[in-house]
């Protein structure tokens, strides 16, 4: 039983079945799945939807997190790629055809790596802070994106696109099957690959690891070129979903919602140990919550509100004061006597 | 002595003034340099439009930016710490609606003023407490704040109010004018921020303070500074910019909008960086960040005058961002070679 | 005329956990008198640096101050009762003016606002009363690390100092910058203030102090005057003889001609080690001895490619090779344990597991990952081979003890086969059970073949385990010699003696 509360898993699960089951208080339709058409709809089928693009920024954000960076850049990102997509379908002479739309997005996603490794340079071989890397283009990619779609939202009508937020394959979203294949593969390449130990290593010790003879380097750079990549899929999705490339709204503020997701997961922002699984549970607390909050009434634009506190509230909580605040007032209690002074360890 | 001994003693003084004047003030190098792309942006502009510098226009630039250059003051005292502030431009917008929605329910301007700044401060402490008090990351902190402002801004209202309170708009409509050129009383707030900023920085121990926990926060407890108060106080003085920023934003364009702001914690912080601030803390001058968004405001207005999209806008002030972060990363690579 | 001691301690104990980093020491500084405070790494040096200044309390014993009990809670209260420190990284601004570091905290004031001018001048007059001419209202970053040192200790002296410490005043300072500060702490020696002089140069120990305290594994063994002080005296105070018993290693018959494996020549790395000649041979261990300060970690660093070369050849195998940084080293099967186990070697959060298989697998590439049966079962071996405890893979690395971390470490690079093994202090703070199975292992290694550089500060462990003993001085490679021809004593003469003074 220890084992399994100790798990770091378990409080964000423990919270994500709360919110289920709340909501299914509130409203029984909640858990209701319903089957049409051979497809399922359902609030928990809109949620598994909804989340795939913070999905795919969350899991590039859990890695960079992981190396002991961040990427600020993702919403830019999404929006040039989303830009790139658009512009491609909207000026081809055939909007509806598959192969525009794969034109479109095989470009869309090249750029999104481009800017993935210009980050990469500028951290890795640069040597420059990550928040001050990735603020740069988080600056300037609306920009570009903006120049992209010449300052209008364009907007497109093309099935194939849509069909990649909207449509429904085996009777599941394309969207949250999409999200779910970048989580197979992170977890994959995870597994199966030394990804995950050398990425933890260069995240907890750079000076160790490098003396160990790892590529740390590489390893960084590759993180912020996955998360680039990952950022460019999310900006597809968000632009399939709208049916619109709008510069300015797209994946606003979604670098927040990344690096909660991430928090709330149990993956530490100083880098090191990394829970893909748990980044997973933390974007559907995410849109659980949003989905809750928006159930409420609460209109959309006030929903960070609640956001901010749960992010004040996660990072007391994690927060090492707090714990020795609870260990001295634990203290207090059982020795009364002695007021012998508090020690704390000096690295010698 | 030979004329050849007589002008080698002159270069030798002339370069032990450089010598000592290097010493004293390298770190005004940058804004130096911030000024003389100024001056080449004006200059260059005029030879280009050549209606350019005009008093009109130039007054316009700082009114213009009024809001900004309220910002960059807060901006530059908490960067200067080692610290950032993503959060103003939110603050702002909160703010401005809140002012608007206060005085549109009849509360005299007297009364909604101190409450706008209030509330820019409370969310500048709450950010200043989690940093201090919980180790929070100073960018992880102002984020969480930005969040709370941009909803809060909503939660207010969902769309724009107007503004019809004859102080508030007192501010922005009446000009002093001394021939061509005219300043409002929104200006004249933002330079008198900007100069308290300055006096604060260079005469106080406060301002001191700020400068020290820039050069080691170790250091500065070991002194004996106030090291808690004052990071504390730099999040609220940027709150509290904010809040001014919202009143100044707000008389400007008559109305407040919950939409405001977004993105302009990034142009403050370009602003400031170009105006010669590290963004690793410990040298930067207020004057500087001045002279930022004055270099930021005649981007934006050269932009409009070549009939571009001013999506060039972020673009060049992104690139210019980076040449400045990674000109610093140079300098700071080199020294530390030399050591 | 005997005086009263100014700050006297009493039976000092700090523990860390268990261990004790002080046990029960003595230890008292005179006004006026220039006092070193001498040891090898581990011996306590710092802890009781820490305890007198207030950065840490006292678990047992008493200080005082003037006859007077004191405790001081934190430095900044030690400081305004006189009690000064400059370390080493210097605790001052260096973004701001040199005489807002001296004035700071303390800053003159007129109508509320901050006296510049007040401010320089009093400054000036602080630097000028050291002898010390620079201008106060530069920026202290221009100034080399020995002009920063002397503005923090004109900061002490505005404060009234009466015990000045300076921790490792001169390691980054030329031989001109060392004789200002000098001329600057007897200054200070006349006025009465009581001076601690922390530092491991034997001779600027000899030139600059009155009295020496020696500290040895976190005991007080004596207290001397330098002048009734012989060199080789002090040296064996703080090297000691350890309890541990003594085990010569059967030496096998060294061929008469042999290649060495590694032979690097004129060896000469940034600020520590100049023109070395260090030669590897398979199945020999050469330990490398001296003290610190000599240059044995430079030349570790430098021989396997760490830190940069500024002159000197390496040969590997026959093969001139140049070596780039860790990953080519390890190419060619040299691989270095650094001194620093925490920071540089093992990663804490990590289990003992991935510790272990760490550099191999960083070696095997990203997309080759070994198996996980595979690298249980490596690790496994090593684990029991090297009786690591608890043998529980899982455990993070930063639970284990600090022989079982190293011995982790040794693992590691272990299993990458080696040829070459530079092992870097690996005993240091180590139980001396733990001492003796990792010596008994290097020998084990060798005789299977490895090339082996052993440093250490311990003259007795660099004779049981080399077969050849490399004598360090001064950042130069004083002598080679076969570690038969070596006793404890002789070694200890060697290592102490004097550098010879060029005119």
């Amino acid at each position: 039983m220890k084992r399994i509360v100790r798990h770091r898993l378990f409080w964000p699960v423990v919270a994500l079945i709360s919110l289920i089951v709340i909501n299914t208080i509130a409203r029984p339709q909640f858990i209701g799945v319903t089957v049409r058409d051979g497809e399922l709809y359902g609030a928990l089928i809109d949620i598994l939807r909804n989340s795939a693009p913070l999905m795919l920024v969350a899991l590039g954000m859990t890695i960079v997190i992981a190396t002991r960076g961040i990427d600020l850049s993702v919403g830019a990102v999404m929006a040039v790629s989303g830009a790139v997509a658009l512009t491609i379908i909207d000026g081809s002479p055939d909007p509806e055809g598959v192969g525009t739309v794969t034109i479109a997005v095989v470009t869309a996603l090249a750029v999104a790596l481009v800017l993935g490794s210009w980050n990469g340079f500028l951290v890795a071989i640069g040597g420059i802070q990550p928040i001050i890397a990735t603020l740069v283009l988080m600056l300037a990619g609306r920009g570009v994106a903006l120049l992209i779609t010449e300052g209008f939202i364009t907007t497109v009508n093309s099935a194939p696109y849509s069909f990649i937020s909207s449509g429904y394959i085996v009777g599941l979203p394309v969207a949250f099957l999409i999200a779910a294949v970048a989580i197979t593969t992170l977890a994959l390449l995870e597994r199966r690959t030394a990804l995950g130990v050398l990425t933890e290593a260069v995240g907890i010790n750079p000076a160790a690891s490098r003396l160990a003879g790892v590529r740390a380097r590489g390893i960084v750079f590759s993180a912020y070129v996955a998360t680039g990549l990952l950022a460019g899929v999310a900006g597809i999705l968000y632009s399939a979903n709208i049916r619109a490339a709008d510069a300015n709204a797209t994946g606003q503020f979604i670098e927040l919602y990344a690096i909660l997701a991430v928090v709330l997961g149990g993956t530490s922002l100083a880098g090191g140990k990394f829970t893909i699984a748990g980044t997973v549970i933390g974007v559907l607390i995410i849109q659980t919550l949003e989905s809750t909050i928006l159930f409420l009434g609460v209109p959309a634009a006030q929903s960070p509100v609640f956001f901010a506190i749960v992010v004040i509230v996660v990072v007391v909580v994690q927060s090492p004061q707090l714990h020795a605040w609870v260990r001295k007032l634990a203290r207090s209690r059982q020795s009364a006597n002695t007021d012998a002074p508090q020690k704390v360890k000096v690295a010698s | 002595m030979t004329t050849a001994e007589a002008s080698l003693q002159r270069t030798s003084t002339v370069s032990t003034r450089y010598a000592t004047f290097m010493s004293r003030h390298a770190s005004l190098v940058p804004t130096f340099a911030a000024v003389l792309i100024l001056l080449v942006l004006l200059v260059g502009a005029q030879v280009q439009f050549e209606n350019f510098l005009t008093p009109g226009n130039l007054s316009a630039l700082l009114l213009d930016n009024a809001y900004l250059v309220v910002l960059a003051v807060g901006l530059t005292l908490v960067i200067i710490t080692g610290g950032i502030d993503l959060s103003v431009g939110s603050v702002m917008a909160f703010t401005g609606i809140l002012c608007a929605s206060l005085l549109s329910q009849g509360l005299p301007a007297v009364v909604v003023v101190p409450i706008m700044l209030l509330g820019g401060g409370a969310i500048g402490l709450l950010i200043g407490v989690l940093v201090q008090y919980f180790n929070v990351q100073p960018f992880i902190a102002s984020l969480a704040g930005l969040f709370l402002a941009r909803g809060l801004a909503f939660v207010v209202s969902l769309s724009s109010i107007r503004v019809e309170d004859p102080a508030i708009l007192w501010l922005q409509r009446t000009r002093f004018t001394v021939g061509e050129w005219y300043i409002t009383p929104t200006g004249i707030i933002a330079l008198l921020v900007v100069a308290l900023g300055a006096v604060v920085m260079q005469w106080t121990r406060f301002g001191r303070t700020i400068y020290a926990l820039g050069g080691g926060e170790q250091s500065a407890r070991l002194m004996g500074l106030k090291v808690a108060r004052t990071k504390i106080l730099v999040y609220v003085i940027s709150g509290v910019c904010g809040g001014l920023a919202g009143l100044l934003l707000t008389a400007y364009s008559g109305a407040g909008y919950p939409r405001n702001g977004i993105g302009t914690e990034l142009d403050a912080i370009a602003a400031v960086v170009i105006g010669g601030t590290l963004l690793t803390g410990g040298t930067g001058y207020v004057l500087g960040s001045l002279v930022g968004v004055l270099v930021y405001g005649t981007i934006k207005k050269i932009i409009s005058f070549m009939g571009a999209e001013q999506a060039w806008m972020q673009i060049i002030i992104g690139g210019l961002l980076l040449l400045f972060i990674v000109v610093q990363r140079v300098i700071v690579a080199r020294s530390q070679r030399r050591t | 005329m005997d005086k009263a001691p100014l700050l006297q301690l009493t039976g000092a104990t700090v523990r860390f956990g268990a261990d004790a980093a002080i046990d029960r020491v003595d230890f008292r500084l005179f006004p006026g008198e220039v006092h070193s405070l001498m040891g090898e790494n581990g011996a306590g040096k710092s802890t009781l640096i820490k305890a007198i200044t207030g950065a840490i309390p006292l678990d047992e014993g008493v200080l005082t101050l003037d006859g007077e009990v004191v405790r001081f809670s934190s430095p900044h209260d030690a400081q305004r009762v006189g009690v000064s420190t400059v370390y080493q990284e210097i605790d001052l601004l260096p973004n701001v003016s040199v005489a807002e570091n001296i004035w700071l905290g303390r800053e003159p004031r007129r109508l509320g606002v901050i006296d510049w001018r007040e401010m320089r001048s009093s400054a000036r007059a602080i630097l000028a009363d050291l002898g010390i001419d620079i201008d106060p209202a530069s920026i202290l970053g221009t100034h080399s690390l020995a002009v920063q040192q002397l503005v923090a200790i004109a900061r002490a002296i505005s404060t009234d100092v009466r015990v000045l410490v300076l921790d490792e005043p001169t390691s980054s300072l030329d031989l001109d910058e060392v004789a200002e500060l000098f001329r600057v702490v007897r200054d200070l020696k006349q006025r009465g203030v009581a001076i601690l002089f922390v530092s491991h140069f034997l001779d600027q120990v000899y030139e600059l102090c009155d009295r020496v305290t020696v500290l040895r594994d976190g005991r007080f063994v004596g207290e001397y005057l330098t002048r009734e002080l012989l060199r080789i005296d002090l040296v064996q105070a703080m090297l000691g003889r350890s309890a541990a018993a003594l085990q010569i290693r059967p030496r096998a018959e060294p061929e008469q001609e042999r290649t060495p494996y590694l032979s690097a020549r004129g060896v000469t790395a940034r600020r520590g080690i100049t023109d070395a000649d260090i030669d590897l041979y398979e199945g020999d261990v050469l330990g490398v001895a001296g003290l610190l300060g000599s240059g044995r970690t430079e030349a570790a660093r430098a021989i396997t490619g760490i830190d940069r070369l500024e002159a000197g050849i390496i040969r590997i195998g026959g093969h001139e090779s140049s070596l780039k940084g860790p990953r080519s080293a390890m190419s060619l099967g040299v691989v270095y344990s650094s001194e620093n186990r925490r920071t540089e070697g093992i990663i804490s959060d990590l289990s003992v597991l991935d510790n272990i298989t760490l550099a191999l697998q960083a070696d095997r590439g990203v997309f080759h990952r070994i198996p996980l049966t595979r690298r249980r079962e490596l690790a496994a071996s090593w684990v029991e081979a090297l009786d690591i405890r608890p043998a529980d893979l899982d455990r993070p690395a930063g639970t284990l003890s600090g022989g079982n971390q190293q011995k982790v470490l040794l693992a590691r690079l272990l299993a990458l086969s080696p040829r070459v093994l530079i092992l870097d202090e690996p005993t240091r703070g180590i139980d001396v059970g733990a001492k003796v199975e990792i010596q008994n292992l290097v020998a084990e290694m060798a005789s299977n073949g490895l090339s082996v550089m052993f440093i250490s500060a311990e003259l007795e462990e660099v004779l049981r385990v080399g077969d050849r003993v490399a004598i360090l001085r001064d950042g130069r490679i004083a002598e080679t010699l076969s570690s038969d021809q070596l006793t404890v004593d002789s070694l200890l003469a060697l290592v102490a003696r004097p550098e010879d003074s060029d005119g």
